[in-house]
């Protein structure tokens, strides 16, 4: 079997990942900071471990200031939906995906300014169109770093930089590189940055998260849910400091002690060799799949400023009907069609129709990419 | 709490404030424990660290240092 769907999330995970998950659940299973006793401490370390292990990864000084949520999106929810107020201008990119555009469409109906800067057809985005924009009511730049659809990095240390320069603040959706792409609040003058947990961090899914930059001042950022935190027993309202205050509710600590683990497994692997062997793969496959006739690539031509995704077409056949192949026929799993992204497929000119992804980990092998390259080479010749 | 263990306590406002705190302090070699806050300090349902009395000055420069928010000291034989 070769899996191809790592950009919709990873499989398989490292062994430790599932050990750590088995671990917990036989050892620990108690809820983290709402108890005094000792498995309810062991639980909280945990949880500590891995805002530790987390902020080791993006290069951040506070633990404290790692929110966990249920994924990726409900992070950048939490921004948009708690910072942005109408009469508030926001600029964000034509290459995003609807985690970014839903949110934003749903706070332009009340009358949130919401500004799209276009991208070139290979999802390329200039930071001078960025500057230009900027008004005086601009109150936050979203990007994604790396497109879900094509691969393509968009320049989130360029646009960082000019976000400072003016004074706004900027949020990072970096739900394809957390865990395949060095990520670096303070180099890359990130503010705010969303992950998942379930993707290139090996968590499980059900986690993820938001990395709150030390220029952002909480009480801007309304939480999107208020309840128990283990924390001000005693009172009815609501604390304020990190994370409590973005942190209601039991959490996902057996996720969390999977993605812990998954993020460990990064940090001694190291992101740069992670990043490489994605690259080699990435290389391999874009140069398999340029020389089949028919075939047509989208996104940049080389592996530079790129994560392992890997979009196409083929002539007079829909994507759609090339992943039931793939499947059915091949074994391999990819995903096809518009990936949540309507507005990059829009820049690339895929829309409505989509394309085939394939999307790589560091579990892939220089034989599925083999594999995957002789049964598109069949496809397209009708000889499936 | 006999006079060679543990007789002080950092109350806080959150458990992760707490493990944080007890993190930083066993880096750095320091004898801590964490607890059931004691119903007579707190009627918070929380945990805290309890630390030597001698090592206050350094628990307190972990948390001012760390810019972890504490509620309270107490030196458990006075209170």
């Amino acid at each position: 079997m070769i899996y191809f769907d790592n950009a919709a999330t990873s499989c398989p995970k490292p062994k430790e990942v599932i050990k750590a998950i088995i671990d917990f659940t036989e050892n620990i299973g108690a809820s983290p900071g709402r108890s005094g006793h000792r498995l309810s401490i062991e639980a909280g370390r945990i949880l500590y471990q891995c805002r530790e292990s987390l902020a080791e990864l993006f290069n951040t000084s506070d633990p404290l200031r790692i929110i966990f949520t249920l994924n990726g999106t409900e992070a950048i929810n939490l921004v948009l939906r708690g910072l942005l107020h109408a009469g508030n201008h926001v600029l964000t990119s034509g290459m995003e995906h609807n985690a970014v555009m839903r949110p934003l469409r749903e706070l332009e109906k009340c009358g949130v300014q919401v500004q799209v800067i276009p991208c070139s057809a290979d999802g390329t985005l200039s930071p001078e169109d960025i500057e230009k924009a900027i008004k005086e009511n601009t109150a936050l730049i979203v990007l994604n770093h790396a497109s879900n659809v094509t691969g393509t990095l968009l320049p989130i240390r360029s646009v960082g930089e000019i976000a400072r320069k003016r004074n706004i603040l900027f949020l990072v959706d970096a739900a394809q590189t957390a865990g395949s792409c060095p990520l670096n609040m303070e180099k890359d003058h990130i503010d705010l940055l969303a992950f998942t947990g379930h993707k290139a961090l090996f968590g499980p899914t059900g986690t993820g998260g938001l990395v709150i930059g030390e220029r952002v001042d909480i009480h801007r950022i309304n939480p999107l849910k208020t309840g128990g935190t283990g924390s001000h027993s005693e009172s009815e309202n609501h604390p304020d400091f990190l994370p409590d205050l973005y942190e209601s509710g039991t959490p996902n600590i057996i996720g969390i002690a999977g993605l812990n683990s998954g993020v460990r497994y990064i940090l001694k692997k190291g992101i740069m060799q992670i990043h490489q062997q994605e690259m080699s793969l990435t290389e391999k496959l874009i140069s398999g799949l340029t020389e089949i006739p028919g075939v047509t690539l989208y996104g940049k031509a080389g592996i530079e400023n790129r994560v392992a995704v890997v979009s196409f077409t083929v002539q007079n056949q829909s994507p759609s009907d090339i992943g039931l192949i793939l499947d059915e026929e091949y074994d391999l799993m990819c995903r096809v069609g518009l990936h949540c992204s309507p507005a990059a497929h829009k820049t690339i000119g895929t829309f409505p129709i989509g394309t085939v992804r394939f999307s790589l980990s560091i579990f892939n092998t220089d034989k599925d990419i083999q594999k995957a390259i002789i049964a598109v080479r069949k496809i397209t010749k009708g000889k499936s | 709490m006999t006079e060679s263990g543990p007789n002080s306590v950092v109350i806080f406002y959150s458990t992760s404030g707490a493990i944080k705190t007890e993190r930083l302090a066993k880096k750095q070699g320091l004898i801590v424990k964490l607890i059931p806050v004691p119903r007579h300090l707190s009627s918070d349902c929380g945990i805290c660290l309890s630390f030597n009395s001698g090592d206050i000055h350094r628990i307190e420069r972990i948390l001012r240092e760390n810019k972890i928010e504490f509620d309270a000291i107490y030196d458990l034989k006075n209170s």
